[in-house]
């Protein structure tokens, strides 16, 4: 009798011990004293292979950030599945990571139609759709949509920008867009429609599309060069940007030229163009740039330097989706110190839309993070920068619409 | 009329690169009466190879040749290991096979190498020959070599004895086997050559495209289409089709149905002309006997 | 059929009723991506392993299928089960039409165009002029259908995920009996006849051009109720689930799985849908590579697919046995 008595005792003095912090620790599936299990889905195969390299690079953060001991104790177990940017894949991938692998939320799943194919899942299910990677405009909707929050600024609101700045200096222009023909280069080019409003329709002279699979953008550039465009609006990903600023200035083609944010590092896109072709491209950008020289010595890109040479050195250091991959995923890492012992689904949505100006120390000056309950859009804010050759020089304010 | 001009002499330059990989696709097709899908894939990683080599310290030309031997002894090694087990299978099954070297070599090399672009040297001047603005010096000298090569495949294939065994081999295995062909040793060179061509046109397609793994995809659809267009069993129709083929792609893209449709109405075109006539251009006409 | 054969699918069609309810929603979901899978594979064979007339673009009439569904329900308003004889009846039109001036390719040339029109689907879906019916690259979302009233009347509890798996296995059942049927018969003799012989076939009166623009037909059929259910099932479409690459695994799927053979489609429909994930779990760094690797090591172990493999290996058992 007494051997049983003791054992029960402990029990009961423990359970009365420290009744408080019992009560506070909360967990909804996927999170326990020991781990916060976290799901994704990234194109690790297939033709958008190239940005599973944003999934290598998180999985390299959080292995960084367990050796250092996790977060408030505990381990972050990051699980993520090639869903080779198939929306039926995706489906697949996320009903397995919320229904068998029972994570706490789902974060950075990549790709605009990967991420439209679970949306009503997500939401249906109270699971969080966090930090989604893409630039389209349609997730911040929480009204609609509680429980799906975007990250990075979208396609749209920077074309409007782009399109501000066209009528603020060169109102009577002709523009000629190149786009990639997908939900990225379209959001692009309506946002520079919706932006210019109703003299859209005279100012853009030529709008020409490029597949994936086209080897080369050559005739298209050809193309907008004989509509008579002086204003280029480059919206390709980084191989086809690179062609379509080398082919403008070997045809002898000058305009000013508004190049995407997708593809603005000088390592991955200008130096293969041609330094000395990307003279005065325009653009915006809300990350540093390893590639660019002003940043040799900034302890932030240090920092992200000797973390990816430490935790994936198979990654490439001018590839800007290393230096992503790094900044979303401090920034889901703040959402969890601010959520403390309470590691419920609900309240991770809400750490996530309560961040107030928070700034990690690889977004550009002056770029913070914000959310709030209307507001689901964390970045918003842009800074534009013009290349002189050399470096990318910041000018006019951060905007943030 | 200076856009037209600029469209068509663009699209002869994008229609050299087809060329190029078309006559590897040319190649391995008469030689083993196969269009091997991971053509274009085996090049990619050849140029890749190139790069390294060129990376390492060595200098433009012997990288280039030694690139060659390289492709050469790969395909030589995969027709060995790879597709000899497989020989007899059905058809399909080795297309299965070509699927699956295509998916492995790119996979393999963007593991290798990641996916951020890479600038590839050319060993043509870099000014425009007579400061046009239409193709620039590398373009015409891609041409160039292509023509070349074809002049070499040619010449192979019609005058050499090694070139009458190769052709014996992939029409009629079994008599070239009765005449002391070696069979076996024929497909594997085939295959070799084949490689050596692809590996060659990688390293002219690189420096217009930039060095990714994903650079041959598009082109070794268009290849396809090329090589049949102009007829799967003759060089000279290859490249006749790569030219046909990029020209096409222009014109329509810019004149006809823009650029959101060109892809298909080219491919759709090429298919009608086919049907018109299936052998394609220069193809010779196959007779079967019950 | 013998009856040892009749036992076998008996006990397979009393296991696939048994399965939603032992196993969780998400695997009753990849089941009936299996089912959708075996019916497109069944499509492919009909064509590609019964007729000999290759396609490498069998996705595009996949897609035609799921977009039709698409439509119909989310534009037109109309059943999801409507939409299943819907759009078969569209893809055996379009099947028929593509089979026409196809009967004047071979070999090679055939697989060039229909390889075209694999290529060509995704960016049909996207043209902006059709913008208004395909959704373009934004795609369709589709409501998620709920089990019928009369179940619940019946007292039967159902979740959605496994109505939706017995509406496959239903649909999955009617084409593989109407396949078997067909295939058994003058119509499957005749395909095969077409694929091996075909101077001797039409010499012996078979109407070549007929059969094969049915064959066509038929088996894009097959693949648009596919497609069509893969629809339901997702909720979703989008031109970027229809690349060419699903055109290229639906090929891998009839080798594997092993050609001229209606179990084939079964065994490749499994390798198809569970072989990408084994290849994942073993490496993120270059998943592709591994399932490359595991497509030549069943090419080489069973070259008559897995269909041949099993076959072998009951004749091996049943001499055995007889022994």
């Amino acid at each position: 009798m007494k051997r049983k008595l003791v054992p029960i005792a402990a029990l009961l003095a423990a359970a009365l011990a420290s009744p408080a912090t019992l009560a506070q620790k909360k967990y909804d599936p996927g999170a326990s004293d020991a781990e916060i299990r976290i799901g994704n889905t990234n194109p690790y195969s297939g033709p958008a292979s190239a940005y599973g390299t944003i999934g290598k690079s998180i999985t390299a953060y959080f292995k960084m950030l367990d050796d250092q001991g996790g977060i408030n104790g505990r381990k972050i177990n990051f699980i993520s599945y090639d869903d080779a940017y198939s929306p039926p894949k995706t489906v697949e991938m996320v009903r397995k990571l919320v229904e068998q692998d029972n994570v706490l939320f789902v974060f950075q799943t990549l790709g605009t139609p990967s991420n439209t194919a679970i949306h009503k899942y997500m939401n249906m299910k109270k699971v969080p759709q966090l930090h989604v990677a893409t630039g389209a405009s349609k997730w911040n909707d929480p009204k609609n949509f509680p429980w799906t929050m975007g990250w990075q600024p979208n396609y749209q609101t920077e074309a409007r920008i782009y399109a501000k700045h066209i009528l603020q200096t060169k109102p009577d222009v002709k523009i000629g867009v190149l786009y990639q023909n997908d939900d990225y280069g379209k959001d692009y080019l309506k946002g520079l429609r919706d932006g210019l409003g109703d003299k859209a329709a005279k100012m853009i002279v030529a709008e020409v599309s490029y597949e994936v699979s086209d080897p080369t953008v050559d005739s298209q550039i050809v193309q907008l060069q004989a509509s008579g465009a002086n204003v280029f609006f480059n919206v390709g990903t980084p191989k086809f940007a690179a062609q379509a600023i080398r082919k403008a200035y070997d045809i002898g083609w000058r305009p000013v030229q508004y190049l995407n944010n997708v593809s603005t590092s000088i390592g991955a896109v200008l130096t293969p163009a041609g330094l000395e072709k990307s003279v005065g491209i325009i653009t915006t950008a809300y990350l540093k740039d390893y590639s660019d020289a002003q940043w040799a010595n900034d302890p932030a890109v240090k920092r992200w330097e000797s973390f990816m040479k430490k935790y994936y050195p198979a990654g490439d250091l001018n590839d800007v989706s290393n230096l992503y991959g790094y900044t979303v995923a401090r920034t889901l890492e703040q959402v969890l110190r601010q959520c403390g012992d309470n590691l419920t689904r609900e309240n991770v949505m809400k750490q996530a839309a309560s961040m107030k100006g928070q700034y990690i120390d690889t977004l550009l000056p002056g770029i913070t993070i914000t959310t709030s309950d209307n507001d689901y859009a964390p970045i918003e804010s842009v800074q534009m920068q013009r290349f002189n050759g050399k470096r990318w020089e910041r000018f006019g304010e951060v905007m943030g619409n | 009329m200076d856009a037209f001009i600029h469209q068509v002499l663009s699209g002869l330059a994008t229609g050299g690169i087809y060329a190029s990989l078309a006559l590897a696709l040319v190649m391995i097709y008469q030689v083993t009466h196969l269009v091997n899908f991971a053509q274009g894939e085996m090049a990619m990683f050849s140029t890749y190879a190139a790069w390294s080599l060129i990376n390492a310290g060595m200098g433009y030309w012997p990288a280039f040749l030694l690139t060659v031997l390289l492709a050469f002894a790969l395909g030589v090694v995969i027709e060995r290991v790879v597709i000899r087990p497989v020989e007899n299978a059905p058809v399909l099954a080795i297309v299965v096979i070509f699927i699956a070297l295509l998916v492995i070599l790119n996979s393999a090399t963007g593991w290798i190498y990641s996916y951020t672009i890479k600038t590839f040297p050319s060993p043509f001047p870099k000014e425009p020959l007579f400061g046009n603005t239409y193709v620039s010096s590398h373009e015409l000298g891609a041409i160039g070599v292509t023509l070349v090569v074809l002049a070499l495949i040619y010449v192979f294939f019609r005058f050499t004895p090694l070139g009458l065994a190769m052709r014996a081999v992939a029409q009629n295995p079994e008599s070239s086997r009765l005449v002391g062909i070696r069979v076996g040793w024929m497909l594997a060179l085939g295959w070799g050559l084949a490689a050596a061509v692809g590996a060659v046109a990688g390293m002219m397609i690189a420096p217009i495209v930039y060095l990714d793994p994903n650079m041959m995809g598009g082109i070794l659809l268009y290849a396809f289409a090329a090589a049949l267009l102009g007829g799967i069993d003759s060089p000279g129709g290859a490249v006749v089709g790569g030219f046909a083929v990029g020209v096409l792609e222009n014109v329509l893209g810019a004149y006809v149905i823009g650029n959101d449709l060109k892809l298909s109405v080219a491919l759709g075109l090429i298919i009608g002309v086919l049907l018109v006539r299936p052998s394609g251009f220069f193809g010779k006409v196959h007779v079967t006997r019950v | 059929m013998t009856r040892r054969a009749s036992i076998g699918v008996a006990v397979l069609i009393a296991i696939a009723c048994v399965l939603p309810f032992v196993v969780s929603n998400y695997r009753t979901f990849q089941l009936t991506l299996v089912l959708v899978y075996a019916i497109a594979l069944l499509g492919l064979n009909i064509l590609t392993g019964y007729n000999g007339q290759i396609s490498l673009g069998h996705g595009a009439f996949y897609a035609i299928g799921a977009y039709s569904a698409a439509v119909l329900m989310d534009r037109l308003g109309a059943p999801y089960w409507a939409t299943i004889p819907a759009a078969g009846a569209v893809c055996l039109v379009a099947g028929f039409l593509f089979g026409l001036p196809a009967l004047r390719l071979e070999g090679l040339y055939l697989a060039l165009a229909t390889f075209a029109l694999g290529v060509s689907m995704p960016q049909l879906l996207k043209y902006h002029h059709l913008e208004k019916w395909t959704g373009g690259v934004q795609g369709i979302v589709i409501a998620k259908p709920e089990p019928p009233a009369f179940l619940r009347e019946a007292g039967l509890q159902m979740n959605p995920d496994q109505w939706l798996y017995f509406f496959a296995l239903a649909v999955a059942a009617m084409m593989f009996v109407l396949g078997w049927n067909l295939l058994r018969g003058r119509v499957g003799r005749a395909l095969i006849a077409i694929r091996d012989q075909h101077i001797a076939a039409e010499a012996m009166g078979i109407n070549n051009a007929l059969y094969k623009s049915l064959a066509f037909g038929v088996s894009a059929m097959y693949t648009g109720v596919a497609g069509a259910l893969g629809a339901i099932a997702v909720q979703y479409v989008a031109p970027d689930s229809f690349t060419i690459f699903l055109s290229l695994v639906f090929l891998v799927g009839i080798v594997v799985g092993g050609l001229a053979s209606i179990s084939g489609a079964l065994y490749g429909a499994l390798f198809i849908q569970f072989v990408p994930n084994v290849a994942d779990e073993i490496s993120k760094a270059a998943p592709w590579a591994i399932f490359g690797l595991f497509l030549i090591g069943f090419v080489y172990l069973m070259p008559s697919g897995v269909a041949g493999a099993v076959r072998m290996l009951l004749v091996r058992l049943m001499r055995k046995g007889a022994k």
